[in-house]
């Protein structure tokens, strides 16, 4: 795969094209810009291109969906922002949408149909599952992660908020790794802290930062690698790794890198 | 004067029915001082969502322990009360017992079954009195429980306790005035209550008909007295867990719901076609939540069947991990204050413009703030309460009529605005990270 160039194809592209693509990947603010979370954008991307799907990303077309708005209580900025994205989606004439972010997931699976927008939305959850399914990628047997310890953190948008607690954890079987879940896990899984538009601005007074208690429930498992499907959780748990020293030993990594991983990509 | 106590009965039953209207009335035009709500929709669905999660207790059996104990008493409470069918036909005819001559020994089996179950509610009432008291259970304590809710919880216990030993009572001096006294029909021997008979042997006829009758009245009066007690407690739940599940929330969890006046103000200022814009603006009322009028009813029928059992509150992040917010306390405070609004507006008086309001007087900015809307208290509650919803309406009115957000959130709505994303990156260098891709890969 190295020695060959990749590219990402974006909407606008392919419409002059006279192409449209079966899946748009939304990247997401996260996975834009930060730092961290661009590498899962890359993985994802890596895996995309190794299936031979047929995708495209917006580009700089893609702009906030507008979830940290509406859950900070503020409503105009949100249906600006769906209403523009509605606008932009349906002028591609976009059906079937994967992102890796929960909370893109989450708004535009369920919050832009009552403005207009209707797609089909995955999250890459479930979308590798179904590779894993198809055959695709994974079950290599005896991978990079064979018999390792993984614990995964449930992101509270992709499970309480919309029911997807399997998809994640089949993932993480196909990489033959020994699952380990912690304390409070699906239904119960806590929070990592970050969501409700806790990300952009300090926490309230309390004895103990969220992403501190849930990075001692991981760390209790004795996982070297701390799994996550979410920027937010991503970061979070990050930093209590970091908070507690221990980044030298856990990893926190997203399902698409962890799959990509396994495949040599 | 042989119908005295009939007439007393009459008049006891009938003073009871009317507090109980009064207080039902109330309770009904507080909720309804709530906000339409448009869930009528997909009727099958709530029905099967009510029969599983309050009359089914599906959600109850997340905690195993409890949930036994619970069901124990749930169970006699629905069964031992067809017993009350017969306590007021006796009450109102002059009678006693009048099913047992029609139904002869199912008669004794049936009333067997009702003492095993009033033993089943003592002995769960006993469990839960330890666990509140002596076990010291984290989640029935917090800021929110001190004085009359961890009273209430106690005294709901105890009244029940009493009630039990009531019915156990009344049974074995029965058993003992049998054959004495012709009124006292043939009942056949009960298990349960034959065990309290040696307290009572040795006692004249008159006696044991003092305390038999004792008994009975206590029973029936305790029983219409607690009905009254329940509509202004947190035990109202008995009655709220059926329409409250019947009325939850059946849409995914991270979904909020929409603003159509937002959406119609939006469109507009996108210069897009907008739905009755050519009508003359309707008054637009508040965006977001200031105060329980501004809730939808659905939320303030939630306050009311809350059992403040803090399910919720021990699954929520922010509480546990020190912070101010508690989602009990925003249904208990949601509660309060649409009882302080009713109880002013029935005696005439400011009602909600009594310079107070639920956000502010009752509910800080700081709990709301705290909430990372991660769903742990939604999923957490027995009977499908939603605080979130009531918290997220509150945000909306902070946000939107007050511009007061939290600066750090002002900030992260500027760059939306500006940058297209909650931080301040140019949105030209949104695509930057593909040409990461082969840099990496190599």
């Amino acid at each position: 795969m190295s020695d060959q160039q990749l590219s990402v194809p974006t909407m606008a592209q392919m419409t002059a094209k006279g192409e449209s693509p079966e899946v748009l990947f939304w990247v997401g603010c996260a996975g834009s810009f930060d730092d961290r979370y661009k590498k899962v954008t890359l993985a994802f991307i890596k895996i995309l291109n190794k299936v031979g799907i047929s995708y495209a990303v917006l580009g700089e077309e893609e702009t906030c969906t507008g979830d940290p708005a509406r859950r900070a209580g503020n409503e105009f900025l949100f249906q600006m922002q769906a209403i523009a994205n509605i606008q932009v989606l349906d002028g591609y004439n976009v059906k079937k949408i994967v992102t890796a972010c929960p909370h893109c997931f989450n708004t535009l699976k369920n919050e832009y149909p009552e403005l207009g927008g209707n797609y089909e939305v995955i999250h890459h959850s479930t979308f590798l599952q179904q590779l894993i399914n198809e055959g695709k990628v994974g079950l290599k047997g005896g991978g990079e992660f064979k018999g390792k310890k993984i614990t995964y953190h449930d992101s509270c948008y992709l499970g309480r908020a919309n029911n997807i607690y399997d998809a994640p954890r089949e993932v993480l079987e196909a990489l033959d790794a020994e699952l380990v879940e912690m304390k409070r896990c699906r239904t119960k899984g806590l929070c990592c802290g970050a969501g409700g538009a806790q990300m952009f601005k300090d926490a309230e007074p309390g004895d103990k930062e969220v992403n501190i208690e849930r990075t001692e429930e991981a760390l209790d498992t004795g996982a070297n690698i701390i799994a996550a499907g979410c920027p937010f959780c991503m970061t979070m748990m990050r930093d209590g790794v970091k908070s507690k020293e221990k980044e030298d030993t856990v990893a926190v990594m997203d399902l698409a890198e962890l799959i990509a991983k396994n495949e040599g990509l | 004067m042989e119908f005295l106590p009939q007439i007393a009965f009459l008049i006891i039953v009938a003073t009871a029915s009317f507090f109980l209207y009064k207080r039902i009335t109330r309770i009904r035009m507080n909720i309804f001082l709530g906000k339409p709500s448009g869930r009528t929709d997909r009727t099958s669905e709530r029905w099967k969502t009510m029969l599983l999660v309050a009359f089914g207790q599906q959600k109850m059996f997340k905690r195993i322990i409890p949930a036994f104990l619970h069901f124990l008493i749930y169970a006699g409470f629905l069964v031992i009360n067809l017993e009350v069918l017969e306590f007021v036909i006796d009450g109102l005819a002059g009678t006693h017992r009048i099913f047992a001559p029609y139904l002869g020994d199912f008669y004794t089996v049936l009333i067997n079954v009702f003492e095993f179950l009033a033993v089943a509610v003592l002995f769960s009432c006993f469990a839960f009195l330890i666990r509140r008291n002596v076990m010291k259970i984290k989640r029935f304590s917090g800021e929110e429980m001190r004085k009359w809710p961890t009273l209430d919880a106690n005294l709901i216990l105890v009244i029940e306790i009493i009630l039990m030993f009531a019915i156990l009572t009344m049974n074995a001096t029965d058993m003992l005035i049998q054959g004495q006294d012709d009124h006292y029909a043939q009942t056949g021997t009960f298990f349960f209550s034959s065990f309290l008979i040696p307290l009572f042997e040795g006692m004249s006829v008159s006696t044991l008909i003092f305390v038999e009758r004792f008994a009975w009245w206590f029973h029936i009066v305790g029983i219409l007295g607690f009905a009254i007690y329940v509509t202004y407690s947190k035990h109202l739940h008995i009655a709220m867990a059926f329409p409250n599940t019947w009325y939850s929330n059946l849409e995914e969890k991270g979904k909020i719901e929409n603003m159509p006046v937002v959406t119609n103000e939006v469109k507009m200022m996108l210069g897009m076609p907008a739905e009755g814009s050519n009508e003359p603006p309707a008054e637009i009322a508040r965006f977001g939540a200031k105060d329980v009028n501004d809730l939808s009813w659905v939320n303030i029928m939630n306050a009311y069947s809350c059992t403040e059992c803090g399910r919720c509150t021990s699954q929520c992040p922010a509480n546990m991990t020190g912070k101010k917010l508690s989602p009990r306390k925003i249904m208990m405070a949601t509660r309060d204050r649409a009882e302080e609004v009713g109880a002013s507006l029935a005696k005439g008086g400011k009602g909600l413009e009594d310079g107070k309001s639920l956000l502010g007087d009752y509910i800080t900015k700081e709990e709301i703030n705290a909430c990372t809307s991660c769903n742990a208290c939604v999923e957490a509650c027995p009977i499908n309460i939603d605080p979130l919803s009531i918290i997220l309406e509150m945000r909306r009115y902070v946000s939107m009529e007050e511009s007061a957000a939290p600066a750090s959130w002002n900030g992260m709505f500027q760059n939306i605005e500006t940058s297209f994303s909650p931080w301040k990156f140019a949105p030209t260098d949104r695509f930057n990270w593909a040409e990461d891709l082969n840099k990496e890969s190599k």
